[in-house]
């Protein structure tokens, strides 16, 4: 009897789930109906869009129609569908652009339901921003939301797809940074992207890979955008270089700099075109720095010898222990322990390279003892085992004519033998 | 002192009539004598194996975690450990090499033929077992290269039909290779292997001395026309001392190797970083592996692989097997036999090749 009635509940309750989802599906169905994709899908650009290019967008992902930026009514098949009383709001205006963005991505609530971690003050932000005060001036040629982001077919920043992908970002600023036309009338140079592609920042980033290094929006800022000011501009370098920020702050530049009102990093570094910093800013060529304010011969001048003699001793010390470390790899010798410790010598002279940043010899010299005691242990270890490789091969030779002689003892002993009993 | 030592044996053990066979052991002499010496090298080198295996007993440790530290120990700071250590490696592939040559040896003289039949068996599971000694010892070091080669070969284990899984989840003591396998592999190849390898070189060897050395077939048909053509020599000390040589002039070579090509250790295995690139086995594994890579995904409706693995495993019994198969007399059979052995020679030598210089 029992079983009878856990049957029948059983029964019941199957039928109730299949009921629910049936409703639940339909609800689904009513929702996600967007027939506005049905007649734009068939029009000619720029009426056109398609389902495929609309489902890769974002917002579409997230379950928003169009009628969530346009208005209007999707769910209705005809003409109707874009009916004043329908709420159907048409094309959004370029003036109105920053505005219905950030009527959801202002809500921190409406945000959350979409993704928690997503800030929502960037409409706050633009409004602070070169691009958002010129916006409010009545400008419309700046950069609004879709400028960057896209539209129709957005997609998030982490998606390597995406305008606002930190390998693109670069990319999408040039479209109007670097067109000099278009750009007319602002008075900034439009070389930027240009000269950041020479730079050793574009080299990590592009080059190497590194999402961290800095493009565009990392200096500048993304939804603020602004050109960092001359004081703030070390803060802006100090971000990834703290260290080199440390030491400056130190230094008997920082006080000179401000004085002078220089911007900190940039005067010797540049900014868009930072290459590849080297020890011949040190130097007296056409690379050098310290002298373009420095007077040859002064206390300056004979600190700035001073650090490039030490990091030049260093970085000769490394280059001869790996040139030493590497035959004897080459001949088989088990070195790997000094190959190893090599990179502690070059972390040292990294250090005293950012040491420099003090523009205290004695400080540099410090770093630079460290290394070049550890590039000398090292250079020690591929002699010993050079030294090593040669007892070995001496070794080698005396065993080659033991057994050499061996052979031929062994060889006329056996003719002997044979000759004097030819018959056995 | 040799006499007095000779007659306190023979007082206790009747020494001469011990070793009176041997005395009495002739090698046969003609164009072909010098094949004779492979077979003794191979010994030699597997005796130098179980010697420079033993000392690095002394300083090896097995585990994932000691086993890279221990050989590089070894490398850098034991006296003569490079040397020992060298010499085990350069002599085990030597010594895959000279029983591959004595193989090949045997083939192409037909040395293989009735009454030697279990001779040619015996030397074909001491090759298998030599082939088992590499595969194991190549993983002690515990290195990078190693450490996949190791994966990628017990992957292919893993897809013999049937049993393929449980023999690959045996060999590497789980799913994944592990400080597991090294301990089982490292067991494989200091207990097991060399106990079975013993065993099996004094079966060898004394049917070696029971049926003597074999003679090829043309050079047996024209001695049994004109008995007077047959020339031998003693087998001691005629050709041990003549074997005595082939052995400096291998230990030579051993030495050169190692003081010139000390064998390199590599960077320590890490199982979570993804494999290097430029995989690949032991170079006398290099044409069954390079063989898989280019069999395509599907053969008609089954998996490559599992087809490559399969032709390879049925060609192996047949050729372990092949005195059984190959009939002395027919003509035609020999020829064929020979054919399949000049074929399967080449096959080696050139998928070996295109393995190494193929990306």
């Amino acid at each position: 009897m029992d079983t009878w009635q856990n049957r029948g509940i059983f029964a019941a309750r199957l039928l109730l789930l299949a009921t629910a989802l049936l409703l639940c599906g339909g609800r689904l169905c009513a929702q996600a109906q967007n027939t506005c994709l049905d007649c734009h899908g068939a029009l000619d650009p720029p009426l056109q869009l398609t389902e495929q290019q609309f489902s890769n967008d974002i917002h579409a992902q997230k379950g928003l129609t169009c009628a969530s930026c346009h208005g209007g009514d999707p769910t209705k098949a005809d003409m109707d569908a874009m009916s004043k009383a329908a709420g159907f709001r048409g094309k959004v205006e370029r003036k109105d652009v920053p505005e219905l963005c950030g009527r959801c991505h202002s809500d921190t609530a409406f945000m959350r339901k979409y993704n928690p971690s997503l800030r929502t003050d960037q409409f706050s932000q633009y409004k602070t921003s070169v691009h958002g005060r010129l916006f409010a001036k009545g400008d419309t040629k700046v950069a609004v939301c879709i400028d960057c982001h896209g539209v129709h077919g957005l997609r998030p920043a982490s998606d390597a797809r995406s305008k606002v992908h930190p390998l693109n970002i670069a990319q999408t600023c040039s479209r109007c940074h670097a067109d000099s036309a278009y750009m007319k009338g602002y008075s900034i140079p439009t070389d930027q992207f240009a000269r950041y592609s020479s730079s050793v920042h574009h080299d990590a980033l592009a080059v190497r890979g590194d999402l961290s290094a800095p493009t565009c929006t990392t200096c500048h800022g993304n939804h603020g955008a602004a050109p960092p000011g001359v004081d703030t501009v070390k803060n802006v370098c100090s971000k990834c270089h703290a260290f080199q920020e440390q030491m400056f702050d130190k230094s008997t530049h920082k006080a000179a700099f401000q004085s002078a009102g220089l911007p900190g990093c940039v005067v010797c570094h540049g900014n868009h075109a930072i290459s590849h910093p080297s020890d011949e800013k040190l130097d007296a060529g056409p690379q050098a720095v310290c002298m373009r304010c420095h007077t040859p011969g002064d206390a300056c001048d004979r600190a700035r010898g001073d650090m490039l003699s030490g990091l030049m001793r260093l970085d000769d010390s490394i280059k001869t222990a790996d040139k030493v470390l590497g035959v004897a790899e080459s001949s088989g010798m088990e070195v790997s322990q000094a190959r190893l410790d090599q990179d502690q010598a070059r972390d040292a002279l990294t250090k005293a390279r950012v040491t420099i940043h003090s523009f205290k010899p004695e400080l540099v010299e410090h770093d630079i003892q460290e290394g070049v005691k550890i590039a000398a242990k090292n250079l020690q270890a591929g002699q010993a085992a050079l030294a090593e490789r040669d007892y070995r091969r001496k070794g080698l030779g005396f065993a080659l004519v033991f057994i050499l002689m061996t052979v031929l003892g062994l060889f006329l002993y056996i003719r002997q033998m044979e000759q004097e009993a030819p018959k056995s | 002192m040799l006499t007095r030592g000779r007659q306190w044996l023979n007082q206790r053990f009747h020494w001469d009539d011990l070793i009176g066979p041997l005395k009495k052991k002739t090698v046969p002499i003609h164009g072909l004598s010098y094949w004779y010496f492979l077979g003794g090298v191979t010994l030699f080198l597997f005796m130098i194996q179980v010697g420079t295996g033993i000392l690095l007993l002394l300083y090896y440790r097995p585990g994932a975690n000691e086993a890279f530290e221990s050989v590089q120990y070894i490398m850098t700071r034991v006296q003569f450990g490079w040397l020992i250590r060298s010499i085990h490696s350069w002599a085990a592939n030597l010594m895959i090499l000279t029983a591959f040559a004595h193989m090949f040896s045997v083939v192409f003289l037909r040395a293989y033929r009735k009454p030697r039949e279990l001779t040619w068996l015996s030397g074909m599971l001491l090759l298998f077992l030599a082939m088992g000694f590499g595969f194991s010892g190549y993983l002690l070091p515990w290195n990078t290269l190693a450490f996949f080669a190791t994966k990628v070969g017990t992957e292919i284990t893993g897809q013999v039909p049937f049993i393929g899984h449980r023999l690959m989840v045996f060999l590497r003591g789980g799913e994944d290779v592990t400080g597991a396998t090294l301990t089982r592999f490292f067991g494989f190849h200091v207990a097991v292997l060399p106990g079975l390898t013993t065993l099996l070189i004094l079966i060898h060897l004394a049917l070696v001395q029971y049926f003597g050395m074999s003679v090829p077939p043309g050079v047996e048909t024209r001695w049994k026309s004109s008995p007077g053509q047959v020339r031998e020599m003693k087998f001691f000390p005629n050709f041990a001392l003549r074997e005595l040589m082939a052995w400096y002039i291998a230990l030579g070579v051993l030495g050169a190797m190692a003081a010139i090509l000390p064998w390199e250790l590599g960077t320590k295995a890490d199982p979570f970083a993804p494999a290097p690139a430029g995989i690949r086995p032991e170079w006398y594994f290099m044409f069954m592996f390079q063989t898989l890579k280019k069999i395509p995904a599907k053969v008609w409706f089954a998996d490559g692989e599992v087809v490559g693995i399969l032709v390879f495993g049925a060609a192996g019994l047949i050729w372990t097997l092949l005195p059984f198969f190959d009939q002395a007399g027919r003509g035609r059979g020999r020829k064929f036999f020979m054919g399949a052995g000049i074929f399967a020679l080449t096959y080696i030598i050139a998928m070996t090749v295109y393995g190494y210089l193929a990306k």
